[in-house]
């Protein structure tokens, strides 16, 4: 082969850069950027034009200043002239420049939309490509604006040549996700799909990619795609390595194009029965080659046929329904999970993951929990540590779960800094979700708070007491380990707060033990009290006045500590106050009122664990969301009861019943200076997101969390960086009342707060809503509540929104949600024998009545949970009425102010399937149809 | 793909291509943070790791870390012969690259990039036509002699 040419003879700029190299310190080489910065810039500026080849070195300098680091303001111009030159080399460098380092100069961007129009135009194929190249690396709107509509036409267009098809694919493809709204569907689409069958790999590979997103965001208009890419897979799979020439690469007949395939097929179901044979025959051929001696020692060769393997993996999972090939793949994993390799351990880990969610797989992922405590232990490699804690989390159920808490405490004792806080976290909420014993649950955050009580959050130590609050056959056990722990000299403060907090609400459990009698637990907790920061002093003081309620008899050695001046004059406002509140409450108090007034906490009424938002937060939404949703709704009720919600301290010192029932107190103070632009923070999410609009959008994820309401009246609707919104109601007939609390979690005042309930004008004859405005100013930090007064006037399907708008920090703010009033609100529940439910059922056989809806479950099909979801949707569930003893039944009565409408249901799970079967008949359709809609949303 | 790095062992940023509009500033700031993340780790550690919410596949030829991030669903694997690929087509056009080549010609790695990668996506994978593309370029352009060499970095084995 002969020599290539290289470089285009630019010796100047070979000169420069070495003049670069050569620079003995950064000094010396901004001094050489800046002469010839000058240098340029006089030029450019100077009477003599300039020839192209001159310009094209100079904008070549400019591009190598910028690359190493500079900004570079000028120079623009002269790339846009070099766009217009005909000699290639010239126009290359031009585009070269633009592409780098485009800005936002509207007057430019039409200049280089225009000579981009002209290379489009021009029918030369390495003109085109160049235009297209520049398009895709910039990919602007103003871009999207110009030829989002003309290179759909230049794809599609029988003469175009194969490379300029490639590249006008994945040009499209950039436009696509900057600019969707300007890409326009049509005629062309069912001819790109076509690609798919095209001779030419290249424009294969290239098609796949841009079919997949259209595909994400269009499933219908894509659908034919599938079967074009299980046959096209299946010709790949098939082949042998020499049939596709230099497709194939080490051996692997086109892994890229293979990967692509799959990918695109993870947008769609299971396809027919007929492609879908073909398409398992795909697959098992992949993990058939898998187990097939290498046919070549290089590493390229292993990571293209496992590239092909994993993509495989990841439909088969995505598909979630051949236990057979579930089961093939998590063996071929556990073969990784040991693989000499770093890289496939680390992605069989991963992959294992989100195998351990299948009902089909879990089971054959939990027998190699041995192998992941040894790679815990002994992985030199952080992330691959990090990849097995993750499993281990997502493998755990009731029966494993001491012993991976077990090896995850251990663990904790060596683990790096940098995943502590996190390990923290799962273990906190492994421990609860799989507590059989609670004495289990609190020995171990105990022993949390013991090995890494720096990494323990504020939300672990909340969920410990909101559990044992909640749970009074653990009480006694919790008040004995504290006092116990407390024994050590040292221990850290997040325990003095628990065995605080635990002792002022127990401590008269183990009073009666003389070891542990009053004056000694107050004694021992004093003893740490001034070893303890601010907050931690001010719950102990609350502690000590429990103690005064519990155990008269020290009520003057309690009396004596607070009158001393080291609380009375404390120079903190808040230790001042309560030491002075306390001891005057202790003073002037009966017995009646203090025992009134220091009443043990009420239970805490059902919230999401925060520890587990925590975690979410801290993983991105993304990543953890699913599996931790599934899994959580897989363990509802086995902690026997409603999740608590957290408790605080403000809590504490005011122990009014009804102070802080959501718990918006507990969130931790909001960092300090304006939020980020948009909730989750990611890095890309920030640069995509666009500003604020007038009218603000429902919120993201409101959908989500409306679902959650339809089978439950309590809880968090909304929280953002600055706002909670927390809803408690209740509903009888035809009547509700809902409070919404809007917490404020920074630290300064929300000015014009005015949410406003809006019903469309279809809502507004069936729903009536009153309530009364709320104070235009919410301080920082605080709560605002406002009661909404609901009539159910005949039935209804839209939900209201409720819109707020605010200022916050000379900023406008405005969110909107939907406020979950729904239909089956209003349901009362009936109790019915078997008999009577099917007479019923039979007199509501009109065909109008009857609402089915067949559709594939969401989350695990769990008997308990979803039976707790047909009861907190209202109805009553009818248990050995339906001879099916798998299916279940329910009835109840719709109250409206203008009728009453009789409800019942019928939900057939097919486990095998994982699809379910629900029929709903009422004597007027639009509430079957309704009802149905709500109902299906939830399994 | 969201974004391509290449730099070398000292740190110095020897070309990028972004796939996701940013601005100058974010550029530089995850230029900094992951040049030295992935600096700090040690040569038999994966070459895979979780950084923001993306995930990043690095591979160290000779003097030069090659460094993709990509998206949560994205294929760790084939990323890695994506960088692979490439160094085999810069090889092969310069016979027997090295950093320097990349530092004299930039351009010409630009270019060889945008023939095989487009828009973050994969356009051609087969090195025959990526390098003709470049070459039928080429044969636009005056010749001339080539005039830096020095040790090359894909003969160099991995101790794979």
């Amino acid at each position: 082969m002969p020599a290539v040419s290289k470089g285009d003879g630019m010796r100047g700029l070979a000169v420069f850069i070495s003049d670069i190299r050569n620079c003995k310190s950064k000094e010396a080489e901004i001094k050489r950027i800046n002469k010839e910065l000058a240098n340029i810039r006089s030029k450019f500026k100077g009477d003599k034009a300039l020839d192209g080849y001159s310009k094209k070195k100079y904008v070549c300098k400019l591009l190598f200043i910028f690359l190493l680091g500079h900004d570079i303001d000028f120079g623009h111009m002269e790339a846009v002239n070099l766009l217009s030159s005909n000699r290639y080399t010239e126009k290359q460098i031009g585009y070269l420049f633009i592409s780098v380092l485009v800005n936002s100069n509207s007057e430019l961007i039409r200049l280089i939309n225009n000579a981009i129009k002209n290379d489009l135009a021009s029918r030369n194929p390495t003109f085109m490509g160049l235009a297209l190249h520049c398009i895709a690396s910039v990919g602007s709107r103003e871009m999207a604006e110009a030829f989002a509509g003309e290179i759909p036409k230049v794809l599609v267009a029988g003469d175009t040549m194969d490379s300029v098809k490639q590249s006008a694919a994945l040009c499209l493809l950039r436009l696509y996700r900057t600019s969707s709204d300007l890409v326009p569907m049509g005629d062309w689409t069912s001819r790109v799909v076509h690609l798919l069958n095209d001779q030419h790999l290249g424009v294969v590979t290239a098609a796949t990619s841009l079919i997949t997103t259209l595909a994400q965001k269009n499933p219908e208009e894509f659908k034919t795609s599938v079967s074009l890419a299980v046959s096209r897979l299946s010709r790949i799979v098939t082949s042998a390595s020499t049939d596709l020439q230099d497709y194939t690469y080490y051996f692997v007949p086109a892994p890229w194009l293979s990967v692509k395939l799959l990918r695109l097929l993870q947008c769609y179901p299971p396809p027919d029965p007929a492609v879908r044979g073909r398409l398992t025959e795909c697959l098992e051929t992949i993990l058939n080659k898998a187990q097939e001696p290498p046919k070549s020692k290089k590493v390229q060769h292993s990571n293209a046929k496992n590239a092909v393997l994993f993509e495989a993996i990841s439909l088969i999972i995505h598909h979630d329904s051949e236990p057979n090939l579930l089961v093939r793949a998590c063996n071929q994993l556990g073969q990784f999970l040991q693989h000499r390799e770093t890289n496939l351990r680390y992605l069989a880990l991963e992959s294992m993951c989100t195998l351990a969610s299948s009902e089909f797989s879990h089971e054959a992922v939990k027998t190699h929990i041995e192998t992941v405590i040894n790679a815990l232990k002994t992985e030199r490699d952080v992330s691959v540590r990090q990849r097995a804690v993750d499993l281990l989390y997502a493998m755990c159920d009731r029966s494993n779960a001491p012993q991976i808490v077990a090896e995850m405490l251990s663990y904790l004792e060596t683990a790096d800094y940098s995943i502590r806080e996190e390990i923290v976290l799962k273990v906190a909420i492994l421990a609860e979700k799989y507590a059989v014993d609670y004495t289990w649950y609190v020995d171990t955050i105990l022993n949390l708070i013991r090995i890494a009580g720096d990494y323990v959050s504020e939300e672990v130590w909340y969920r410990v007491i909101q559990i044992v609050i909640n749970r009074d056959d653990v009480q006694g056990y919790a008040a004995k380990t504290v006092f116990e722990a407390l024994q050590a000299p040292a221990c850290h403060e997040n325990l003095v707060k628990v065995g605080g907090y635990i002792l002022g609400e127990f401590g008269n459990l183990i009073a009666g033990d003389p070891r542990s009698s009053p004056l000694i637990q107050f004694n021992l907790l004093h003893s740490k009290f001034h070893l303890c920061s601010v907050p931690t002093r001010a719950l102990l003081l609350s502690t000590y006045i429990k103690f005064v309620n519990l155990f008269p008899e020290v009520k003057p050695t309690i009396q004596d500590v607070l009158r001393s001046d080291s609380q009375l004059r404390n120079a903190d406002v808040e230790l001042q106050q309560r030491a002075v509140e306390y001891l005057r409450l202790s003073t002037v108090a009966s017995t009646d009122i203090l025992a009134t007034v220091l009443e043990e906490m009420p239970p805490f009424p059902e919230r999401e664990s925060s520890i587990l938002a925590k975690l979410k937060k801290k993983k991105g939404p993304s990543t953890v969301t699913d599996l931790e949703d599934t899994k959580r709704e897989r363990s509802v009720d086995v902690n026997g009861g409603p999740e608590p919600a957290p408790a605080s301290t403000s809590a504490m010192s005011t122990p009014s019943p009804s102070a802080d029932l959501l718990g918006l107190g507990a969130a931790p103070p909001a960092p300090a200076g304006p939020p980020p632009s948009s909730g989750s923070g990611g890095l890309l999410v920030d640069v995509f997101s666009d500003s604020a609009s007038a009218v603000a959008p429902l919120a993201p994820g409101s959908e989500d969390n409306f679902a959650r309401f339809v089978c439950k009246n309590n809880g968090v609707l909304f929280e953002n960086q600055l706002l909670q919104i927390g809803l408690k109601s209740e509903f009888r007939q035809n009547l509700g009342r809902m409070f919404i609390f809007y917490g404020n979690k920074t630290s300064t005042q929300f000015l014009n707060f005015t949410p406003t309930l809006i019903c469309s004008d279809d809502l507004q004859p069936h729903l009536n809503l009153q309530t009364k405005p709320v104070d235009p100013t919410v301080e920082g930090g605080a709560q605002v509540q406002q009661v909404v007064n609901i009539e159910c006037v005949s039935d209804f399907t839209e939900a209201p929104v409720l819109s707020i708008q605010f200022r916050y920090g000379g900023t406008f703010q405005n969110v909107s949600v939907q406020l979950p009033i729904t239909l089956n609100k209003f349901f009362q529940p009936t109790e019915m024998a078997s008999q009577d439910f099917f007479q019923r059922w039979k007199q509501l056989s009109n065909p109008q009545q009857e609402v089915q809806n067949i559709f594939k479950a969401k989350h695990p099909m769990d008997t308990e949970v979803t039976k707790a979801k047909i009861i907190g949707f209202g109805s009553a569930l009818l248990e050995e009425v339906d001879p099916n003893p798998a299916n279940f039944v329910g009835a109840g009565i719709i109250h409206t102010k203008t009728t009453q409408i009789g409800c019942l249901l019928r939900l057939e799970p097919n486990l095998q399937a994982q699809m379910y079967r629900l029929t709903l008949r009422t004597s007027k359709e639009a509430v079957s149809q309704r009802l149905c809609e709500l109902l299906s949303a939830q399994f | 793909m969201q974004f391509m790095l290449l730099f070398s062992r000292q740190g110095k940023l020897r070309l990028q291509k972004w796939y996701v509009p940013l601005s100058d500033k974010e550029k530089k700031k995850i230029t900094r943070e992951l040049v030295q993340t992935v600096l700090a780790r040690k040569p038999k550690m994966c070459s895979f790791l979780e950084w923001r919410d993306l995930k990043i596949v690095y591979k160290r030829y000779a003097s030069l870390y090659f460094c993709c991030a990509i998206e949560d669903q994205d294929n760790e694997l084939i990323t890695l012969e994506i960088i692979h690929r490439y160094v085999e087509l810069l090889d092969k056009y310069f016979g027997s690259v090295c950093e320097l080549d990349i530092i004299f010609n930039f351009e010409k790695a630009y270019f060889i990039l945008d023939e095989f990668l487009l828009g973050g996506e994969v356009q051609e994978t087969s090195k025959k036509n990526v390098l003709k593309a470049i070459e039928q370029a080429d044969l636009l352009q005056e010749k001339t002699e080539t005039m830096y060499h020095s040790k090359s970095f894909i003969g160099y084995k991995k101790a794979y």
